[in-house]
């Protein structure tokens, strides 16, 4: 079926089965592969996105329920890399091998778009839901919390 | 390392081969890289008609732009960042004016196989000498240009200065002028107090496009009209396709053709090559994986059908009670144990494990009339090339093994077979073809962390000093991957923190017992250092709370005075992680120098409260010594916290110590992981576990409120960084917990305890 959506500002129509997840109507249909493939089923975090702001596991969310929403991916978080989040995670150096990071990114922008100073309990409640193998963790706490200061 | 030749470009492309013209052999990944991997004939800037090649690392454009070739695979470690931080400090040139390439699997880079925390110990005079040939034929090239003595002549800052007659000239102007100039043959190093680059933490050469969505991983990778493949493998390992009907899988939508890969060879070991299975083609991951899901497939098990992993524990358990290999001898340790004052014995067990890498593995190949070209986030690009060659029974100087960012690699992504995989079905279907494992792939499928069971007895005297250690090991081999009638622990294996330990104890045993693979087994981040490290630090806790003595004074007693050891003189097969034990001695005095660092920074000694505890733990490997210790609590419901960790690394020198102090922080989260949740078990033959779910990993729930680290300043070659950090974590938790507590944990995961 035909599924139109806006991604990263641009309206799009996929032709997907409606069942197709997202993520993979993102990567293999739209070419926009910043959004990475971790488990399957939602529960690594790598395939974060926002679906009208919300962060999303994409691939556990089927495309068709995508049809008509606002997805931002890594890709359109900010047009050069200059959200807050992102030069926060630059400035600490925060990736290892970086293959998780969209996903954090995602769910950490997400995090502060609604909670503009989180404490580390409410950091680890929103970020728990994505895993980073290379152990990242105290540097994207601190990150987040750089990012925030910045914000403020 | 080549001699000294300037290459036009024209003639450098008619020697390679290269229609498109790239100028340099090398596929570079990263910002601003095209996902399309078709870099190698990306064009080149029009300035750089010419170049300067003086070795196979260093090329250098008239626009003078110094490209560097990096050999070694990016899996998080930082070596994209620390390898030419290395050969830009012996080159004098400027950080902003080189470009990075990444280098194809050839010999003519020398070993290009990532693992073993290689990169830097093994490579830093190789990557020194690089540099350092380049800025000496630069020297010489304007020296005989100016007609006055090459040692007048000094680089700095991209140039090549002659101070007295106050000229200079850059190094892109320089290019044309070093024909003929021959390449010194031992070039000259640096004084390290100049250095400009080294022992600096510059960022992470790739952290712009990690942070924007555009560094690109094997998964990533796209061809035009490529096909995306999911293989449905056989559960047990050395099985076989016995029946399959794929009429359900072609009639979803997507699926463009199902094809069954070669069976494994039965009674030959796995190798690298794939599993066999039947993989769905289709344009689209998801169509691949749908197709899949609706193969209908019956399994001949094979010789594992009946593997059971709660069996074969009690098998190795047993193995570890008899009497073993005696692989390295000191004194007599029956006698000591006979005539000990107090002796304390106690069994310890760690599973196998999954590397699971957050990027599963994936690669895409296509065949065609000038051979295969295959892109793979793979730590070992020549065993790729290796082995796609062989399976596709074409010459390998006929595949090109391009080498994408790997997302996470842990060992796993050492073997090719994915790539494998890849080659055969891109041949198969004449269409270029990209396979991506699932997660559930990977961790039924993998090459496995070894299952190990260790039995120890110490004698101690009546002062509380140990005169007896009795260890023996049981784990199947890593060899048994390749070779089936491989037992039992190989000498290598052993000297990973077995025959080496350090204790100067008087009369030592060390046994090492048979054991069968039912799995294919590989290697893993620290690989044997992780199990044997988790037993003799603990067992040593243990002593040193039988002895009623504080555990870091009591390892001090252990580790003797400041000494050099050599397992050999014990008559143990040692070979020091394939490195001099001059350059990298077993020096207790340093490891007793970490173990007091350490110590002092988590304020050893100071009053815990009631159910919180200090462990403390500290292990040498990879030529480094790192030490742990944690801070563990009890919760009131009995659940473990661990709240905070110190770690101080002794590596030698340090190329980039902020990648270092990540490595020890990351590793503090990795030795979590495998400490409280890691283990892989079986039934049937058939891997249970499948996705994190069931194979869960640290979140950030469970990190430490913060993981302190810091890196001894020691003047000595460098030793490994990515893998020492690990093996000491599991001991100084459960020691911690032990102190917290008073419960022994001697089986990893530790949440098999219930306290997790």
């Amino acid at each position: 079926m035909a599924i139109t959506l806006t991604i990263n500002g641009t309206e799009r129509t996929l032709e997907a089965e409606p069942d197709m997840p997202l993520l993979w109507a993102l990567r293999d249909l739209a070419g926009l592969t910043g959004t990475k493939f971790g488990c399957g089923k939602a529960l690594c975090g790598a395939c974060t996105v926002h679906v009208d702001g919300e962060p999303v596991r994409s691939c556990s969310f089927p495309v068709s329920a995508a049809d008509g929403r606002d997805i931002t991916t890594i890709e359109g978080l900010s047009a050069d890399g200059s959200h807050p989040v992102q030069v926060a995670w630059r400035e600490l150096n925060v990736p290892q091998c970086g293959y998780c990071q969209s996903g954090q990114i995602m769910s950490a922008a997400a995090l502060l778009a609604r909670n503009p100073a989180p404490s580390d309990a409410e950091i680890a409640t929103a970020m728990s839901g994505n895993i980073c193998r290379c152990g990242t963790y105290t540097r994207i706490r601190a990150a987040i919390h750089r990012a925030a200061g910045e914000s403020s | 390392m080549n001699g000294l030749r300037r290459i036009s470009r024209r003639e450098f492309l008619q020697r390679t081969g290269q229609a498109g013209g790239g100028l340099v052999f090398a596929l570079s990944v990263g910002a601003g890289c095209s996902r399309t991997p078709d870099t190698d004939a990306a064009p080149v800037s029009a300035a750089a008609t010419d170049a300067f090649m003086p070795n196979v690392y260093v090329n250098i454009r008239t626009d003078g732009i110094v490209e560097i070739v990096c050999h070694r695979s990016e899996m998080g470690q930082g070596i994209r960042t620390c390898l030419p931080q290395v050969i830009a400090d012996e080159l004098d040139a400027d950080w902003d004016r080189i470009e990075l390439k990444q280098a194809l699997g050839d010999e003519k880079y020398g070993d290009q196989n990532t693992d073993g925390s290689t990169s830097i110990r093994r490579h830093f005079d190789l990557l020194r000498g690089a540099g350092a040939t380049a800025r000496e034929m630069l020297i010489a090239a304007a020296a005989a240009e100016w007609g006055v003595p090459a040692s007048e002549c000094a680089t700095r800052e991209h140039a090549v200065h002659h101070e007295a007659s106050g000229r200079s000239a850059g190094y892109g102007d320089l290019v044309a002028l070093t024909d003929g100039v021959a390449a010194p043959e031992s070039p000259t190093f640096k004084d390290p107090a100049n250095y400009r680059y080294i022992g600096k933490s510059l960022d992470t050469i790739d952290g712009f496009a990690m942070s924007v969505g555009a560094a690109n991983y094997g998964i990533d990778t796209t061809l035009p009209g490529m096909l995306h493949a999911s293989i449905e493998r056989c559960p047990t390992h050395g099985g076989a396709v016995a029946a399959f009907d794929a009429t359900a899988a072609k009639a979803v939508p997507g699926v463009v053709d199902v094809i069954r890969l070669p069976d494994p060879e039965a009674g030959k070991a796995p190798g690298f090559l794939p599993l066999g299975g039947i993989a769905v083609l289709a344009t689209n991951t998801w169509s691949a994986m749908q197709g899949r899901a609706a193969l209908e497939i019956e399994w001949a098990p094979g010789p594992n059908g009946a593997y059971d992993s709660e069996k074969y524990r009690e098998e190795l358990a047993a193995s570890s009670q008899k009497e073993g290999r005696i692989v390295l001898d000191r004194g007599d340790v029956a006698g000591a144990l006979a005539s000990a004052a107090r002796t304390h014995s106690a069994d310890y067990y760690a599973p196998h494990l999954a590397q699971a890498p957050m990027e599963p593995p994936a690669a895409l190949a296509q065949v065609g009339d000038d051979g295969c070209d295959v892109w793979s986030c793979t730590q070992n690009p020549q065993a790729t090339r290796d082995t796609v060659a062989g399976l596709l029974g074409i010459d390998k100087t006929r595949v090109r093994a391009h080498v994408t960012l790997l997302g996470g690699g842990f060992g796993r992504k050492s073997k090719p077979d994915f790539a494998a995989e890849a080659a055969w079905l891109s041949r198969e279907s004449g269409q270029p073809v990209k396979v991506t494992w699932t997660r559930e792939d990977d961790l039924r499928h993998g090459y496995f962390h070894s299952v190990s069971a260790q039995h120890l007895e110490a004698g101690l005297d009546g002062a509380g000093k140990v005169t007896g250690w009795h260890h023996r090991t049981a784990f199947p081999s890593i060899g048994s991957t390749f070779d089936v009638n491989a037992a039992g622990p190989s000498g290598g294996e052993l000297g990973l923190g077995f025959t080496d330990i350090p204790y100067a104890i008087p009369n030592l045993r060390m046994e090492a017992c048979d054991a069968k693979p039912h799995v294919r087994i590989g290697w893993l981040r620290s690989v044997c250092n992780i199990y044997h490290a988790f037993a003799i630090s603990s067992f040593a806790d243990e002593l040193a709370h039988l002895a009623k003595t504080d555990p870091p004074a009591f390892l001090k007693q252990l580790l003797g005075e400041p000494r050099r050891v050599d397992p050999a003189d014990d008559g143990a097969e040692y070979g020091n992680y394939g490195q001099g034990l001059d350059t990298h001695p077993i020096d207790t005095g340093r490891i007793a120098q970490v173990l007091d660092t350490v110590a002092g920074m988590a304020g050893w000694g100071r009053r815990m409260p009631p159910g919180s505890g200090l462990g403390i733990a500290v292990h040498r490997s990879f030529l480094s010594t790192v030490g742990v210790v944690a801070e563990v609590a009890a919760d009131t419901d009995g659940r473990m916290r661990v709240v905070e960790m110190w770690m101080a690394i002794d590596a030698g020198l340090v190329v980039n110590p902020d990648r270092v102090k990540a490595q020890l922080e990351g590793a503090g989260i990795f030795g979590m992981s495998l400490a409280l949740h890691g283990e892989m078990s079986a039934t049937d033959g058939a891997i249970v576990q499948g996705n994190f779910d069931t194979y869960p990993v640290v979140r950030m729930s469970e990190a430490p409120r913060a993981i302190h680290t810091h890196i001894l300043p020691v003047d000595a070659p460098p030793g490994g960084v990515g893998e020492p950090g690990v093996p000491p974590v599991a001991p100084a938790i459960a020691n911690a917990w032990f102190a917290a507590t008073g419960s022994r944990l001697r089986e990893m995961p530790f949440r098999k305890a219930g306290i997790t």
